[in-house]
């Protein structure tokens, strides 16, 4: 009898054992993190959201989007953007360590730890960086008078959703590389950035043309985005819209994760 | 006397300088020759991306600017700034983390630096290559605003070699900088040092949006400098004060020289 | 008589307060074959470096082919083939671009280098391996081709540092035959090794360092025979049991060192020596008589052994 209430434990702890020790290093780089995950999106916040915010108002005032000021306009964007990265950097570079460069996972599958836990104790530990940075990211949005607390406080889940949608799936990916030589190229200039150019993210995405529209469709952040305006303004989103935003994050998340916890243990078995 | 030595004899050579930058360039092409397109082909797409979503997306929220005493597209605005920022982005991605490399983890300037090459060949050398690449973007580049009609005249053509002296001084100060530094986390710091200049320089509004103090700031940043370069020659502004950003690029690409060619004496010759 | 290829007199090197070497004084002839022997950290790779003309003197005078090499660097070093302690090839090229990228940094013709690529191919025996990147080679591939870069531009003197630290034992006797091959050939060869075995098989003339200091220099013959018998006798007592037999053994010979594992003695007639021991009743565990070697002069010199 006891032993099997021990399987249950080892299992639920081996996960958060094994982000304890990702936090651990994770915190070593906390100005790093700070200043990259903070600074970047309040770079493009007041660059862009002032710079061009000044164009768009003596050009179309705020007819453009959807009467929304425009650097507010932009803000929840940048904010789920910030997190996707964030979750990305952890979800991508401990997983090619731990498989090839230092080969930890496999150190660590030599315990009853399994690859499944493995799996997901990085991935809450990624997800922990997202929490620590939008929050204060959210914070000074207030005290900038960006957005109104409230409901908007709602943008700080679903920018984590975000991340943790884009997240489980680059956890995969991760996990399947052999050779890095140009992954991070690709995924940085080849997913990333269009991503981040493509998801309504500095204008409505309904001002593209229709060709380029699918990109959003499928990127996790417009998806937050939307999500995030209606959150954080009066946007105008139909509860059937917001549903279905809702369970595309969710359902991507939910299969991301079922393919990394598969490809995790496979290859420690190898 | 043997052959060999005979004509390496033959050459005058300093103790600075042995007369052979340009077999750093054969180097890089035999290395080059091996890897694929993928580097190169995502270093091109990125300002065509930018521009692709700038153009189309922000286009109409922002609609005309005016440049002088013209009224000009938004699109066509910002491509000549997007063609100098990707000419830094370029030039500076080979002379940091590639430099940063080859200094400290192949050490193949170490190697290098023990035949009779001198630290100039291998300065020169490299940031001609680093300009050699971001010269094979800035065409690729212009080919495609070409064939968007986003060419105000042929005298565009003149924004290449002002892009290549944007290059050559980003190169040699990217260099520079990169010499002192020893680990990962003071790379990082060039990164995040580039996004706000990239972001603030004028590419994608003009810098008149900003207070009087910001603006000089600005001003006194080499990317506005060669934004306002390449846009003078794209539109064909040419008049004295392009004089004063092409004196700024040669003051980099000197004391850029200078410095990587002692620090790397005083590196690897001590 | 010609001048000597290399005259080093009073060198010294100081890192900080650590003195790396230490008022050093030799001369290498042409076509000779020089060894460096010593403990790790005795300051060998530091010379080295300073003969190759990358590193720079607190003191003392070298000249390399008359030229002062911190004055003349490019100059001294067109003249080298370098061989570093750690292999620094280009892992970024294949085994032939790695010997022709090489000869270019020399400044020498690309059709010299074509032709010079087949002929070091086959002294490094890596012609099958010509497209392979480096990375794929094994410890022994990558040295042999480090070497052969080295003697892409045909230099007057070789400097070898370590040349087979590191590799496995076959690795070691196949770049011994290639030096040996090197040294027939009449080329200049200076190396620095903390191997007795190898310092005697490539050495014409070696100095042994300790500490930053040369301790002594000869022929290989020469040094043991001035610093040591000419037999050895080893036995095992156990560790336990070897101080005190050693103070018994005191008695019959004259030089003796004792080690924790085992004690040597040295003796011209190493059998003779067994049999006096066997008669004083103390059975070693194990025996052995060997020809004295320079291991045997470095303990001697320094009383300690070369690997510890
Ligand atoms: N760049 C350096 N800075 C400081 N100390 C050094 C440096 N290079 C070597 N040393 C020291 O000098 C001594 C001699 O080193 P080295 O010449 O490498 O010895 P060897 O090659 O005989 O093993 C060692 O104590 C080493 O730690
Ligand atoms: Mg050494």
């Amino acid at each position: 009898m006891n032993t099997g209430i021990d399987v249950v434990r080892i299992a639920r702890f081996g996960a958060l054992y094994i982000a304890a020790a990702r936090f651990r290093s994770m915190f070593k780089w906390r100005t790093v993190i700070a200043a990259v995950d903070i600074g970047n999106p309040l770079f493009y916040l007041i660059a862009i959201g002032i710079g061009i915010g000044v164009l768009v108002e003596n050009n179309s005032g705020t007819s453009g989007t959807s009467g929304i000021k425009y650097i507010a306009f932009i803000a929840p964007a940048l904010l789920a953007s910030s997190a996707i990265t964030g979750v990305m950097d952890e979800c991508v570079f401990p997983v090619i360590e731990g498989f090839k460069w230092r080969k930890l996972f496999y150190a660590q599958n030599a315990t009853p730890i399994t690859g499944k836990q493995i799996a997901i104790g990085v991935y809450l530990a990624a997800l922990s960086r997202a929490v620590f940075s939008v929050v204060i990211y959210y914070l000074l949005l207030l005290t900038f008078n960006v957005v109104d607390f409230g409901i908007s406080i709602l943008i700080v889940p679903i920018a984590i959703m975000a991340g943790g949608s884009f997240g489980a799936v680059m956890l995969y990916f991760a996990a399947k590389v052999e050779k890095e030589d140009y992954f991070f190229n690709i995924i940085g200039r080849l997913i990333v950035m269009p991503m981040f150019l493509f998801s309504g993210t500095f204008f409505p995405l309904s001002s593209m043309p229709i060709y380029l529209q699918p990109i959003g469709w499928i990127s996790p952040l417009w998806h937050a985005t939307e999500l995030g305006r209606e959150a954080a303004f009066e946007y105008g989103l139909s509860p059937l819209v917001i549903t279905t935003h809702l369970l595309f994050l969710t359902a991507v998340t939910v299969v991301g994760l079922i393919l990394s916890i598969g490809q995790f243990e496979r290859r420690l078995a190898k | 006397m043997s052959t060999a030595i005979e004509i390496a004899q033959s050459r005058s050579s300093s103790a600075m300088y042995a007369g052979r930058p340009q077999v750093l360039l054969e180097r890089s092409w035999l290395a080059f020759r091996s890897t694929t397109w993928v580097p190169i082909f995502t270093g091109f797409i990125e300002p065509v991306l930018f521009l692709l979503a700038f153009g189309y997306g922000m286009g109409n929220l922002v609609g005309n600017i005016s440049v002088g005493s013209a009224s000009i597209d938004y699109t066509m605005f910002i491509a000549p700034g997007l063609l100098a920022t990707s000419a830094m982005n370029g030039a500076v991605y080979d002379s940091t983390w590639n430099v940063f490399f080859k200094l400290n983890e192949s050490k193949l300037y170490k190697t290098m630096l023990s035949t009779p090459l001198g630290p100039m060949d291998i300065a020169l050398g490299e940031i001609t290559w680093a300009l050699l690449r971001g010269l094979v973007y800035s065409i690729g580049f212009l080919t495609v605003v070409s064939v968007f009609g986003l060419t105000p005249s042929v005298w565009a053509v003149l924004a290449i070699p002002a892009a290549s002296l944007v290059a050559f001084g980003f190169a040699s100060f990217g260099m520079a900088i990169t010499s002192f530094f020893k680990t990962y986390q003071q790379m990082g710091f060039v990164t995040f040092v580039l996004l706000p200049m990239n972001l603030f320089s004028g590419s994608l509004y003009p810098i008149s949006v900003y207070p009087d103090w910001l603006e000089k700031i600005i001003m006194a940043l080499p990317l506005w400098h060669g934004i306002e370069l390449v846009r003078a020659f794209w539109f064909g502004n040419i008049n004295s004060g392009i004089l004063v950003h092409i004196f700024y690029f040669l003051i980099m690409i000197a004391v850029g020289l200078f410095v990587t060619s002692h620090r790397l004496r005083a590196l690897f010759l001590r | 008589m010609s001048n000597p290829l290399i005259c080093v007199r009073g060198l010294t090197k100081k890192f900080g307060d650590l003195t790396a070497v230490d008022g050093v004084n030799f001369e290498v002839a042409e076509g000779e074959s020089f060894g460096l022997l010593g403990p790790n950290g005795a300051g060998k790779s530091t010379i080295m470096c300073i003969l190759a003309a990358t590193s720079t003197r607190t003191s003392g005078t070298v000249e390399i082919l008359d030229k002062d090499p911190e004055k003349f660097g490019p100059l001294v070093r067109a003249h080298l083939g370098v061989v570093p302690q750690q292999d620094n090839l280009d892992g970024e090229l294949t085994v032939s671009e790695n010997l022709f990228i090489y000869g270019r940094y020399f400044g020498l013709s690309k059709k010299f280098i074509n032709n010079k690529i087949e002929e070091l191919l086959e002294f490094a025996q890596l012609q099958e391996k010509r497209d392979v990147k480096v990375e794929a080679l094994s410890g022994g591939m990558k040295r042999r081709l480090t070497i052969a870069r080295g003697l892409v531009s045909e230099p007057d003197i070789l400097l070898l540092d370590e040349p087979t630290t590191g590799l496995d034992p076959q690795a070691r006797h196949i770049l011994w035959d290639r030096l040996f091959r090197l040294k027939e050939q009449g080329v200049t060869l200076v190396l620095t090794t903390h191997f007795m075995d190898e310092a005697e098989q490539l050495c014409d003339r070696l100095v042994v360092m300790d500490k930053g200091a040369i301790m002594a220099q000869g022929s290989p013959a020469g040094l043991i025979k001035e610093y040591s018998s000419k037999e050895v006798l080893e036995v095992r007592f156990g560790s336990e049991r070897n101080a005190d037999v050693a103070l018994v053994l005191r008695n019959i010979c004259e030089r003796m060192e004792v080690l924790p594992d085992r004690i040597l003695m040295y003796a011209d007639d190493g059998e003779k020596l067994l049999e006096e021991i066997t008669v004083l009743k103390l059975h070693p565990t194990t025996s052995l008589v060997r020809r004295s070697s320079l291991e045997d002069v470095f303990l001697r010199l320094t009383g300690r052994t070369l690997i510890e």
